[in-house]
């Protein structure tokens, strides 16, 4: 879709219209998977685009984000009329608009249709939803509907194939077709602008000029940056002359809905309704006072359990296979620096990247389809004034809930807020969730240290633990959204305006494109970045090399082998000399001495360099905290959190004074640091990616490590006064 | 009429009909609304509150649209 790959004969069509009008099932059944999605610069909105080929012709296609409106308020909506009026660098000008009408809401539809059609260009309109406006009694006669507005009109139903291949004609037609006269709804207006055109002083078009007056602020700043202060103080003047009595925003509204009514009144039938019996059934039991909320936890504890639960056969296999391949390599290669950056390295970090899909990959699936029956917007709408609480909307929940199993697709989850700075709150409060990768940690430390007593007869204290640092992360959460809306993200309260959709069947092929799009985004915009530091980290670790270190483990094991009788206990004992060959290595190496470097920054939380280097090695991940700790600790990387061995050794673990380096107050703090700090590359790389800019990942980052050390520190110096 | 000169969209029961009367200001937030097809003269109906009362779901034109308790007390309705 760039501008060099357009040929001569390629039409480029911008597809517009309301949300939950359908649009994109328009869109991904004229395109198919031929489509590729970007940002658009400075904005956290999607820039999706795709090509359909008809014989020879090409149909290069962009989606123009679902808007109620074309009077923008903000960046994110402007980007809608900047792709109808050609200003997004990278874009082609349209040369035909695609709108979509939704034929059982068409009124609230012409609307907009109405602001696209004084833009100027050749229009097409899609008429969607016939089959729910049927249901509903009501039919819309295209045929009329078409000689209204001067443009062609075609039905199209996806799922029955219907329309798709008269709409393919139809948009390499109408270019060709007499342009539709254009009726304004402020005729007053657009008299007076185009006067201001004929006079030459600018070089703006009246759709252009007649929104700069009605909308005012967002419009007319924009109009500043293009043109002098001159032309805004016309604008400005003719606004105060045209107003008198009524704002024009207002009378916009008016005028074009009482169009909107004529054309209804004109091309609308009625019909006997048949409603579907589905629909009835389930509007009338999602909406029940309680059968409502009864479904919602249900569908609610429905999504956690997949991402939970049900991704977790896929991700031991992925972890399995990547174990797999590490020892296959370790086998047929020559023990050295080559294998370990395989093994090591790019296996261990190709794994690190794909673990994550299974579980964007079933959320996904949940998020649209939930938002493609229209059951989505009832959730947000049930939750939204507990969301308040923290200064959220209802739609934050969805993505909040989800962070609980996984960050990464928590945050992508946050597409559905349309609020730029609930999003960007959503997005920086979502790692403090716990997530399933803080658990082998949280199992660990709290097997190692927390006693196995129950309180109150019946409540397991390392149960409890847990429970707290549940809770613990949900508060630094809902903290850090409360608190970022106040200062950071303050601003006047959005409207929460939301239109909850007729409840339909989604669109199978629809929701698979969507998904796997998600997927791929994934791999290509995160993967990057997370497989680059997980290489970083394996160098860390494993440069500088010792050959001292090496020479005098292989004279133990040269001597261990000669000596021995027994295989078992050779074989043992040969483990044993590995895994304290490791030890020493990683000591030495660069990791081990930033983990020496830095231990006075740490030694307020009682850690020492050991616990430092493991906690700096577990930044990308935070869950490869326990596989440094085994190989620290001379047991082996392959170890488990429930290891006997290293939980063992991490009780003997002795500092210069004799005094044992991890006591309670040590392992609580180090939860309490783990529970809040941002220790996984991959979500700061989807950070990157759903904001656009590094702004937000940076400070993320940066607030939770804070965080992170001042709950540590704060925890181990009380636990220790109590101790 | 002393006691309450205006009845608002929130004062409104689930089920209860009524017809838009007014707005009490014009800002960005009420162009938005009337962008939705609340306008004068306007007939809707609420038809559900969420829990604790707060948004509320209303029909208006064809569809249905949630809204904040304090954005529909902007929505002055007549019977």
């Amino acid at each position: 879709m760039d501008r060099t790959a357009s040929t001569p004969r390629a039409v480029t069509v911008a597809v517009c219209g309301n949300p939950n009008t359908g649009k994109s099932t328009v869109f991904n059944a004229l395109t198919g998977l031929r489509q590729k999605v970007a940002n658009y610069p400075g904005v956290t909105v999607d820039r999706r685009t795709g090509v359909c080929r008809i014989g020879a012709r090409e149909l290069h296609l962009v989606d123009v984000p679902g808007t109620y409106s074309l009077a923008a308020h903000s960046p994110d909506e402007m980007i809608a009329v900047d792709v109808l009026l050609g200003y997004v660098e990278e874009l082609d000008p349209p040369d035909v608009i695609l709108a979509i009408l939704d034929a059982s809401n068409l009124r609230r539809n012409l609307f907009l249709l109405g602001q696209i059609l004084e833009i100027g260009k050749p229009v097409v309109v899609a008429l969607s939803m016939g089959d729910l406006a049927a249901r509903r009694g009501l039919r819309i006669d295209p045929v009329r509907l078409a000689d209204e507005l001067g443009v062609p009109v075609v039905p199209v139903t996806v799922s029955q194939g219907v329309g798709v291949d008269a709409l393919k004609s139809a948009l390499i037609e109408v270019q060709a077709a007499p342009r539709h006269k254009i009726t304004p709804a402020l005729p007053e207006l657009w008299q007076r602008v185009r006067e201001l055109i004929k006079t030459g002083v600018t070089r703006l078009n009246a759709f252009e000029l007649e929104r700069a007056v009605i909308d005012a602020d967002y419009a007319l700043e924009r109009i500043a940056v293009h043109d002098d202060a001159a032309l805004r103080a016309t604008l400005e003047q003719i606004r105060n002359e045209l107003s008198q009595g009524e704002p024009l925003p207002a009378l916009e509204a008016r005028r074009r809905y009482q169009w909107a009514d004529r054309i209804v009144a004109a091309c609308a039938e009625a019909i006997p309704p048949a409603p579907a019996r589905w629909v009835g059934y389930l509007e009338r039991f999602s909406s029940h006072p309680v059968g409502g909320l009864v479904l919602f936890f249900a569908v609610m504890a429905m999504v956690f359990q997949a991402v939970f639960s049900w991704a977790t056969p896929l991700m031991d296999s992925i972890d399995a296979a990547s174990g797999w391949l590490s020892g296959l390599i370790a086998t047929h290669l020559p023990p050295g620096a080559l294998a370990s950056l395989l093994a090591d390295g790019v296996v261990a970090g190709v794994g690190a990247v794909v673990i994550f899909l299974p579980q964007i990959l079933i959320l996904f699936a949940f998020i649209i389809v939930l938002e493609d029956t229209g059951y989505m917007a009832r959730a947000a709408f049930l939750m939204d004034r507990f969301m308040r609480a923290c200064g959220l909307s209802g739609t934050s929940f969805i993505p909040m809930l989800s962070s609980f199993a996984c960050a990464v697709p928590g945050i992508m989850a946050t597409r559905v807020i349309p609020n730029h700075r609930d999003r960007v709150a959503t997005i920086v409060a979502a790692p403090f969730m716990t997530c399933s990768a803080r658990l082998p940690v949280y199992a660990l430390l709290i097997a190692a240290f927390v006693p196995k007593t129950t309180v109150l007869g019946f409540l397991n204290v390392q149960g409890l633990v847990l429970f707290a640092l549940y809770l613990l992360g949900i508060a630094g959460g809902v903290f850090t959204a409360w608190w970022m809306k106040r200062t950071l993200l303050r601003g006047t309260t959005p409207a929460f305006l939301m239109e909850l959709p007729a409840y339909r069947l989604p669109n199978f092929k629809s929701v698979l494109i969507k998904m796997l799009e998600r997927g791929r985004i994934f791999l290509r915009r995160a993967g990057t970045v997370i497989f680059t530091v997980a290489v970083i980290v394996w160098g860390l670790a494993y440069f500088p090399r010792s050959d001292e270190i090496d020479r005098r483990y292989d004279a133990v094991a040269a001597a261990v082998t000669a000596n021995s009788q027994d295989d078992q206990v050779r074989a043992e004992a040969l483990a044993a000399i590995e895994h304290q060959r490791a030890a020493m290595q990683l000591e030495n190496s660069a990791l081990g001495a930033i983990g020496q470097a830095i231990e006075p920054l740490f030694r307020p939380l009682g850690w020492d360099w050991k616990i430092s280097a493991a906690v700096v090695a577990s930044f990308p991940a935070r869950e490869v905290v326990i596989a440094v700790l085994g190989t620290i600790y001379a047991v082996g990387s392959e170890v488990e959190e429930t290891d006997a061995g290293l939980i063992e050794r991490l009780h003997s673990s002795r500092r210069a004074d004799g005094t044992p380096v991890f006591s309670l107050p040590v392992a609580l703090g180090l939860m309490v640091f783990y529970a809040f700090c941002l220790q996984c590359v991959a979500t700061v790389a989807t950070m990157r990616r759903e904001t656009n800019s590094w702004r937000w990942p940076i400070f993320a980052w940066t607030y939770m490590t804070a965080f992170g050390y001042l709950g540590a520190y704060l925890t181990y110096n009380i636990a220790t006064r109590w101790a | 009429m002393a006691k309450s000169p205006t009845r608002t969209l929130a004062d409104l029961k689930p089920g209860e009909n009524g017809v838009v009367a007014g707005f009490a200001r014009y800002d960005a937030m009420t162009y938005r609304i009337m962008q939705l097809g609340v306008l004068e003269d306007t007939p809707l109906q609420v038809l559900r509150r969420a829990p604790f009362s707060d948004p509320i779901e209303i029909r208006v034109k064809d569809y249905s649209l949630s809204l904040r308790r304090d954005e529909a007390d902007r929505i002055n309705i007549r019977d």
